[in-house]
């Protein structure tokens, strides 16, 4: 947690002299009890009106510079907080940027999400409510307690007592219903969770005629939720009760003490009535502190999660300094020496011993079953991920030693899942390539097989909703195929980049892409063989192992799974003809 | 209507969900009245309490300790009354949000498919849980504030008069300022808060976007740029957020002042009538004791009050949504539960047309007749209208004109749960529950036991990496799979459909996610599903439909072939043009 306070660093000034005036109002909201005291005893009591009349414009003007204070401290706790909340969420967003794939794998995006929104929301609002309010509170009751210290010291201890009776029964009830409140949280995270379930399931769910047990779960989940709610609100309602029979017990004592001591000449009226004020304002005070303790322990939550996740370790590995970092000339382009990975905690290995080597200009087919290790395998290329063990080498150099920013700059990557950003054509298009012309754009989009999106959209600067939501699944793939051209990039990497292609646009893709003119090496993951049957290389995946290395017509011959494959698409032997 | 007929409408909606509460709600309404005078009467016998200790020598010690007993009667009555109240209205404003939230969700049940397919998810999302919740707060919560605010200002009038009504004039005529100013402070904020909301939204959006696509975003290097796309709003957002925090936290400290102010006044005046120098009512110390803490809360309830106001319209507001998707359109049906139990499975299209947009006519004039046991593969370029022949055949959707019939019977006589139940689907974008793996192939058929599930999974080749999770067959996926693959949350789908055995068949890109090979396994497990039973094959792979006994196929919502695979590629049309670009290089 200590962590998060460097966020405020900017606004020291602003953190401590919010409270230090809203301190300032405090006491002088403190002086008017006495005031008050001394208009009955002197003003009225002993007839002296000219003191009324003097001490009214104090009060006045006790409250016109509380007021100012207090303005001006509001205005300095609104600074620090949304400076605050700004700097937090500039740093989770930093820290997410500056994460590994793995990284990501790990905390999962909707966390990542939930902290930079929801949580730093709910720090940023928590800093307010401390600065302007909680730290109030505390110096009205404190306050209280000292200025009745001046009026009588007997009866002053009266009041300490009474201030740490009520922080106990505060303290037992907020203690006690924290726990409820998480539980119902969860209960609700799950009534939620149900709704949208249902919504994004709705095709399966009818088809199912599952209408009458989704209800009965619904149901159930809802009641869940309603009973824990039903029982904090009972914890919670103790509260105001318990407060208000504390208080007045503690004045019923007092004006029992306090009508001995007048009767002696200890005390006079209007101390008693400058103490019963006290003890009102305590009041006030005590239950604004009571809501305001459960809004901050919320925030104190956040703050928490926020700042383990930004104590969490993460980030690319550094390159390794090390003397083969020269571009060797006449190596292969990408070179794998016996790579194995094995993913977190895991226990079998998602790719092993894989070796292969690929020119400049080749094309390289990976093929195999779902799980095979095929996105594995082109992920080590821009070192999403590293090996475990063996060595990937990029112009003869182990790719650890690289920097990874020029790595990834020398590859274009169409990833399986198409998405795109909000913005233009364009925009997105400058994701591939910062400082590409329009006609290096329009280039790639043709290349790509794009143009119909350009003539559907209407040009570069045609609108993209969030995702690319508003493009349908083929446009989006081929608009990520042609981001990734515009970069003429030297390893070109295409993950199972044609299923939303029809087969013949999927050729004619694959076709441009092996006539471009700065001959990229390129990796065509793939389901099908013949998306693949024309690479210079095929390499067959299975369970993470290569089974098979070779040409479309040497695999046939030497690799039975290869062969399984391709007669599972194109039907045995000769019937292929047709 | 107008608005405020609107909002009658909305707020007798409202009372027919507290209506199984009324009870409840009526004792609620009394024991917070009881208790609020109680509370109320406390300053007045403080009042008679001082002015028994007038000065040394000079009190009254057995008045003292009547009206001290007194006080704390009237506490005790104030603090139970005050407890019951609270307990009542938690039962009823949650009772309420939860009876709310069923009816909602039996809506969304019976909700079209084109409503759910043509609304925004987090939208109704948000109806029901957090539009229920601002309802349950401002409604309910509310309006009880509101009750205790108007009797609280009541009593303290009532009170104050009866000590002094010149000074009691005195408070009603400068509690107005206080409201004023807080008006004032309130209508200027509005405008900033509305434009540190909209910046807020900008962000979280931007957030959602980049984050959820990270993975792209670091592909490209552009972690950089996002980074400086986002920091610009949220520098944007800070101005916001200072000047909307600011302003709204001028309220407390404003009415505040005019507070003190309206003290100051009431401590001048009144003591000059204890002096006796404005000859009217006579006023005791403990009078004007009683009438400044009078003067003090007065105010108060006010500010609460025109607080809750803004809460109320803002929870009207949300009720009305609320409503407008538990009215809303159901599904209803012609006939209840009619049509055959078990069907053959013949099934016929005639003159089907269909359209999403009125204006873009999707489907026009189809005709199809298919004999029970046949399989069907439809193929054609993407938007062809493949999917939307199984929307029609599931009836997610109703045909604009024509119609299908199952056995000679037009389906829309037949229930939607009898016609549904006949068919076995499995879709392309798989769909998971947060539930085991083992609900999850269940969930046709809820009370199959272990041994028919592991058969289910074993035919799909699914068994294997299931018995491999942390749990197996109990593992719980998460929403949406979790971590699955897009092919294991496929094999468990198809694993659902060979649970339950329907008659009839619909695969829309069944097996577009599993790899060949263990597509060609399972295929077996298929073949063996599809004997005798009408099915409905979508792929994008020819390879998996060359053996259908007929082929439609369809191009811009029509059926421009059909035949088997060797007739559709002798004739050479457009079937033979999508089989040949297979083999293109």
């Amino acid at each position: 947690m200590r962590l998060l306070v460097k966020y405020l660093r900017g606004y020291g000034r602003e953190t401590v002299l919010s409270p230090l005036f809203k301190f300032l109002e405090a006491v002088f909201e403190l002086l008017i009890p006495l005031v008050v005291a001394g208009v009955i005893d002197r003003g009225i009591n002993a007839g002296d009106r000219g003191f009324v009349i003097r001490m009214v414009c104090l009060m006045i003007l006790l409250g016109a510079a509380g007021f100012g204070l207090s303005v001006t401290g509001q205005y300095f706790a609104a600074k620090a907080s949304a400076g605050f909340g700004t700097g937090i969420r500039e740093a989770i967003f930093g820290k997410i940027e500056g994460m590994s794939y793995s990284d990501l794998d790990g905390i999962g995006i909707p966390t990542l999400i939930n902290r930079l929104t929801a949580d730093s929301n709910q720090a940023q609002s928590g800093l307010n409510i401390l600065l302007r309010l909680v730290l109030r509170s505390p110096f009205i009751i404190v306050g209280s307690a000292v200025m009745t210290f001046t009026i009588n010291v007997p009866v002053a201890l009266i009041f300490t007592a009474t201030i740490l009776v009520l922080a106990g029964v505060m303290l037992a009830v907020v203690l006690s219903s924290v726990p409820v409140y998480r539980r119902s949280q969860a209960a609700l995270d799950r009534v939620t969770e149900l709704t949208r379930e249902n919504l994004t399931g709705v095709r399966v769910l009818r088809a199912f005629c599952r209408e009458e047990e989704e209800i009965k779960e619904f149901d159930r989940a809802t009641g869940k939720l309603a009973g824990l709610q039903r029982l904090a609100g009972r914890i919670s309602a103790v509260m105001n009760p318990a407060t208000y029979v504390i208080i007045n017990a503690a004045l019923i004592i007092l004006i029992r003490v306090g009508a001995v001591k007048v009767n002696t000449g200890v005390m006079t009226q209007g101390q008693i009535i400058a103490l019963y004020n006290y003890m009102a304002q305590m009041l006030v005070e005590l239950l604004k502190l009571a809501n305001l303790l459960v809004m901050l322990s919320r925030s104190y939550a956040s703050a928490g999660r926020i700042a383990s996740l930004l104590d969490t370790e993460t980030g690319e590995t550094a390159p390794v300094a090390s003397g083969e970092q020269e571009k060797r000339e006449g190596a292969p382009r990408v070179e794998f020496r016996d790579v194995s990975v094995k993913y977190g905690r895991s226990s079998g290995e998602a790719l092993s011993g894989v070796s292969f080597k690929a020119y400049p200009g080749d094309t390289v087919g990976i093929i195999g079953g779902t799980g095979s290790g095929k996105t594995t395998l082109v992920n080590l290329i821009p070192r999403f991920y590293d090996c475990t063990s063996g060595e990937v080498l990029i112009d003869g150099a182990d790719s650890r030693t690289l920097d990874i920013r020029d790595l990834r700059m020398r590859c274009g990557v169409v990833p399986q899942k198409a998405v795109l950003f909000k913005g233009t054509l364009r925009e997105n298009l400058l994701w591939g390539n910062p400082s590409a012309t329009d006609e290096e754009m329009l280039d790639a989009l043709r290349l790509a097989e794009a143009e119909e999106v350009l003539e559907k959209t209407g040009g570069l600067d045609a609108h993209v909703e969030q995702y690319g939501k508003n493009l349908s699944g083929g446009q989006r793939q081929r608009v990520t195929v042609a981001r990734a051209l515009v970069r003429r990039p030297e390893i070109l990497i295409l993950d199972d980049s044609g299923s939303a292609l029809d087969y013949a646009t999927d050729a004619r893709l694959r076709s441009s892409i092996s006539s471009l003119d700065y001959r990229p090496t390129t990796f065509i993951i793939s389901q099908r063989t013949s998306s693949v049957m024309n690479a210079d290389l095929i390499v067959v995946l299975e369970d993470g192992e290569v089974v098979g290395a070779g040409t479309h017509g040497e695999l046939l011959k030497t690799c039975p799974v290869y062969r399984e494959i391709h007669d599972v698409q194109f039907g045995e032997g000769g019937d292929d003809g047709e | 209507m107008n608005k405020t007929a609107r909002r009658a409408a909305t707020v007798r909606r409202m009372l027919r969900f507290v209506k199984p509460y009324g009870f409840s709600f009526v004792i609620s309404l009394v024991t917070g009245a009881v208790s609020v005078a109680a509370l109320m009467y406390i300053p007045v016998l403080v009042g008679r309490a001082v002015d028994m200790i007038a000065g040394e020598g000079n009190v009254d010690f057995s008045g003292v300790s009547g009206v001290l007993i007194r006080i704390g009667a009237v506490i005790a009555v104030s603090a139970v009354f005050q407890w019951i109240m609270t307990a009542l209205n938690n039962r009823i404003t949650y009772n309420v949000v939860r009876d709310m939230r069923r009816q909602a969700f039996g809506t969304i049940q019976a909700l079209p498919v084109s409503y759910i397919d043509s609304h925004s998810h987090g939208s109704v999302v948000s109806r029901v849980i957090s539009d229920v919740d601002v309802i349950s707060d401002g409604l309910l919560l509310g309006f009880s504030q509101l009750f205790t605010g108007v009797l609280t200002i009541v009593a303290t009038l009532v009170f104050m008069i009866r000590i002094n009504p010149v000074l009691a004039a005195v408070v009603a005529v400068l509690t107005p300022l206080s409201l004023f100013v807080s008006r004032f402070v309130a209508s200027r904020t509005f405008g900033y808060f509305r434009e540190q909301a909209e910046i807020c939204e900008e962000e979280t959006a931007l957030a959602e976007e980049i984050v959820s696509s990270q993975k792209t975003v670091k592909a490209f290097s552009m972690e950089d740029g996002v980074r400086e796309k986002f920091r610009q709003v949220n520098g944007r957002l800070e101005k916001a957020t200072v000047r909307a925090v600011f302003f709204s936290s001028l309220v407390n400290p404003s009415t505040r002042f005019v507070n003190g102010f309206v003290y100051a006044v009431v401590a001048l005046i009144g003591s000059f009538i204890v002096l006796g120098d404005i000859p009217v009512w006579a006023l005791t110390v403990g009078g004007l004791s009683s009438f400044l803490s009078y003067a003090n809360q007065y105010t108060k309830p006010f500010n609460e009050i025109s607080g809750v106001i803004s809460e109320l319209q803002n929870a009207i507001a949300c009720a009305a949504r609320v409503f407008e998707l538990i009215d809303g359109e159901r599904e209803t049906e012609k006939v209840g539960g009619a049509g055959p139990e078990r069907v053959r499975g013949d099934v016929e299209f005639r003159d089907l047309s269909f359209s999403y947009k009125k204006d873009k006519p999707l489907l026009t004039g189809v005709d199809l007749s298919v004999a029970a046991g046949q399989q069907i593969a439809i193929v054609g370029p993407t938007g062809c209208g493949k999917t939307t022949l199984i929307n029609l055949l599931m009836r997610f959707y109703e045909p604009d004109g024509g119609r299908i019939t199952l056995d000679g019977v037009d389906i829309r006589s037949i229930s939607r749960h009898r016609l549904r139940s006949n068919y076995g689907m499995v879709l392309q974008d798989t769909w998971l529950k947060n539930a085991s793996v083992r609900d999850n192939i269940a969930l046709g058929k809820p009370d199959a036991t272990d041994e028919e599930i592991v058969a289910a999974a074993e035919a799909v080749h699914a068994h294997s990496f299931i018995k491999r999770l942390p749990d197996g067959y109990n593992t719980v996926l998460g929403e949406d799979g979790g971590s699955l693959s897009a092919g294991q949350k496929q094999l468990i789908s198809v694993a659902r459909v060979m649970l339950c055995l329907p008659p009839m068949l619909i695969l829309d890109e069944a097996t577009s996610s599993i790899d060949t090979r263990t597509e060609m396994e399972i295929q077996t497990s298929f073949s063996r599903l599809m004997k005798g039973r009408t099915s409905f094959v979508v792929a994008h792979r020819l390879s998996t439909v060359r053996g259908a006994d007929r082929i439609i196929v369809m191009r811009e919502g029509d059926i421009v072939e059909s035949g088997t695979h060797r007739e559709l590629l002798e004739a050479g049309g457009f079937y033979r043009h999508l089989y040949d670009s297979q083999f293109a290089h």
